[in-house]
């Protein structure tokens, strides 16, 4: 078969003319609807992370407009999948910004993709939530971060973990931003509780032979285990430590555990007796929670549903919370928003209130403190309407409005915080 | 002193774990010259096999060390059949073919299990004593399963009827092929091997590493640095570079911590192939298997 120019040209002339008319429509009749725009990854590596979360965002724009929307206006969730790739990130962020006009973005799993963005967003803007657990530290007039922060989580289990099994840690934390920033935390706090930390351990991402580690930690000899690893390949530490009969002679605490469900991917056994702190477990026992596990399970599938980590939770709870700043505000326009989210907003969620602590634009929130029992976190200790006291030690927006900067990106004393 | 043995038995295991991750693809490296991309995703597939046969109640030894070699010498067969054997003598595309076959496997694996698969199978044996350090016992097995492996690689290789042919092949496929021994039966049964004992080195780490449908990165880039610094003796080659490589990996952990493990692999890496661009058997041990 022969194709000559002109047919050619014909043929893509009438394809793209077919391919964008729907678009053009689309724009005209989406003219009145918020435009809610999510960038999560829900594809590669951080796909174990981000489809829990891409279900709850869902959830909580399906809510909002079967309440009758905002303002009288449907919400419009257009979804981005960026496949674990920070290149993607910058691209569709642009594009949400730029192209689509978005009254919202929430968007970003990791610390690099939320730096990658965070730029563009600003320069656009574009109001930004992110919420994900983090190290903290960003101080940005333009982003609220809804997830918790060492404070919230690490400065907690720390002490209450210390008190049960005692004063000597041994720390193993991947090797990236994140890990190292986490590790300088728990050092500190374990300073400050008269602890020591006997040793200091990362990990590259790719690591599965933790076997010459677990030799160490015997010969060090620590009172409890700190760790601080992530993602898919470091689940082995978790197996070889079983299997090498340690998790009955020294217990393991961690703010990173089960943040990736890796509580169900281990037997009962295995993880019995692991401490770890979040600011959402689904098991929390409160009929407002409970309630919304049955709704997400309702809605993705029963019994196989994902389990309702902190990630997923605050997916929920960031667009609930800006919904409600939109209410309170009575439009959807960037500084009105976020002057009600300074005043501040309060939504009451599955984890409990949760509000915006203006001079940081972090979240007040309440954490609760949990043992790994058959497969299930049971809920030791809650704390109520914690703030986020480690970045309201470098940042103030309410004096320095314009302050734009990530204080920890090189670490804690690099931020003045010893 | 109980240290050292337990440090010991560490060092032995970082060599054993080598070993079995990378002998699937030395076979198939060594003795046909294909570059396989996919060996990631055979482990990969090798861990599948046993975490579904076991959740759906099968013994875990069977599922282990009958069941995971089985099924991923299957695929590695048609694998060959429909694809690698319109390939041989063109690297780059084998290359190509093979890189991917191994996004087809991970996409797919993700579609039919999810990006997280419930592993909760934990290692059969429980821990050993060591004066007052304990070892994992699975491990143990681990080593002596790898034992076990290369003498019956060897020993097939050596004194059977097929391990000649394949070697003849090997060496000559032409006058193999004048001789009348069909080389593209030896070349599909070979890749099926290859693929086989990849399959069982995935199965056998799946209780102690679990399974997700992109854990065959962790594994590939290993495995390959030490398949190219062995060299092509797959036995010889792939023995004496796991033994350096993991033996420089373990004991480097264990002094500074892992990153200068990973790092110490590589550096010794680096410098063993601008010293040896053919791997260590093209210098020493150059008559062996």
């Amino acid at each position: 078969m022969s194709t000559s120019r002109r047919t050619f040209l014909k043929g893509t002339a009438a394809t793209a003319a077919a391919l964008t008319a729907p678009a053009i429509i689309g724009k005209a009749m989406a003219a009145d609807k918020i435009k809610l725009v999510s960038i999560l990854d829900q594809s590669g590596g951080l796909d174990i992370y981000g489809k829990p979360m891409v279900a709850a965002t869902e959830m909580a724009v399906a809510e909002i407009n079967a309440s009758g929307g905002l303002l009288g206006r449907e919400v419009d969730l257009k979804m981005y999948d960026p496949q674990s790739s920070i290149q993607y990130y910058t691209q569709y962020a642009t594009q949400a910004a730029a192209s689509d006009r978005a009254d919202v973005v929430h968007a970003g799993i990791t610390s690099a993709s939320r730096e990658a963005i965070r730029p563009t967003l600003d320069r656009f803007k574009t109001l930004y939530f992110y919420n994900t657990q983090y190290e903290g530290g960003v101080c940005d007039r333009n982003v609220f971060c809804t997830g918790s922060t060492p404070a919230h989580t690490v400065e907690k289990l720390v002490p209450h973990a210390m008190k049960k099994w005692g004063k000597k840690v041994y720390i193993l934390a991947a090797d990236y931003n994140y890990g190292q920033i986490i590790a300088d935390w728990v050092e500190k706090f374990v300073r400050d509780e008269g602890g020591e930390t006997v040793a200091t351990e990362f990990f590259p991402l790719d690591v599965t032979n933790f076997g010459p580690t677990i030799q160490k930690i015997q010969a060090a000899k620590p009172d409890m285990i700190w760790s601080a690893l992530v993602g898919g390949a470091h689940i082995s530490f978790y197996r070889q430590y079983a299997a090498a009969g340690m998790h009955k002679n020294i217990p393991l605490a961690s703010t990173t555990y089960g943040g990736g469900n890796e509580h169900q991917l281990m037997s009962a056994e295995e993880g019995n007796g692991i401490l770890t702190a979040y600011s959402y477990f689904q098991e929390i026992d409160t009929p407002n929670n409970k309630a919304f596990v049955k709704r997400f399970q309702d809605a993705n599938g029963g019994s196989s549903a994902p389990y309702l980590n902190e990630l997923a939770v605050r997916s929920y709870e960031g667009v609930m919370l800006w919904a409600q700043a939109v209410r309170d505000a009575g439009s959807v326009d960037r500084m009105k928003v976020i002057e009600a989210l300074e005043a501040p907003t309060m939504f009451d969620g599955p984890s409990g209130p949760i509000a915006i602590e203006p001079t940081t634009h972090h979240a007040t929130l309440n954490t609760y403190i949990a043992e790994l029992k058959d497969q299930e976190f049971h809920v030791q200790e809650t704390f109520l309407a914690q703030q986020p006291t480690d970045t309201m030690q470098v940042c103030d927006l309410k004096a320095n409005p314009d302050t734009v900067k990530f204080f920890f990106e090189n670490g804690l004393e690099a931020a003045g915080i010893k | 002193m109980d240290l050292y043995l337990a440090l010991a038995l560490q060092i032995v295991y970082g060599i054993a774990n080598l070993v079995l991750i990378s002998l699937g693809l030395a076979i198939i490296f060594g003795m046909m010259r294909v570059i396989n991309l996919a060996h990631g995703e055979f482990l990969m597939l090798g861990g599948y096999t046993v975490v579904v046969s076991t959740n759906a109640g099968l013994n875990i030894w069977i599922a282990m060390l009958i069941l995971a070699p089985l099924v991923v010498g299957i695929i590695g067969v048609i694998v060959e059949r429909v694809m690698i054997r319109f390939l041989y003598g063109r690297m780059v595309d084998t290359l190509l073919a093979t890189w991917g076959l191994s996004l087809v496997l991970i996409g797919l694996v993700t579609t039919i299990f999810g990006a997280q698969t419930a592993t909760s199978i934990s290692p059969p044996l429980g821990a050993i004593q060591i004066g007052e350090f304990t070892s994992s016992g699975y491990e143990l097995f681990l080593i002596g399963v790898t034992a076990v492996l290369s003498i019956l690689a060897y020993c097939a290789l050596k004194y059977t009827r097929i391990g000649l042919i394949a070697r003849g092949t090997m060496q000559g496929a032409e006058i193999a092929s004048a001789l009348g021994v069909s080389t593209s039966r030896t070349y599909a049964i070979t890749f099926g091997v290859g693929a086989a004992v990849s399959g069982l080195a995935g199965g056998l780490l799946a209780p102690i590493t679990g399974v997700l449908p992109s854990i065959g990165a962790t594994y590939i880039a290993k495995a390959f640095i030490t398949v190219i610094s062995g060299g092509t003796a797959i036995l010889a080659g792939t023995l004496s570079a796991s033994t350096l490589l993991g033996g420089v990996n373990s004991v480097l952990s264990y002094i500074t911590g892992p990153t200068m493990g990973e790092v110490g692999l590589l550096v010794v890496a680096i410098v063993l192939l601008r010293l040896m661009p053919q791997g260590i058997t093209a210098r020493l041990f150059r008559r062996s298997l």
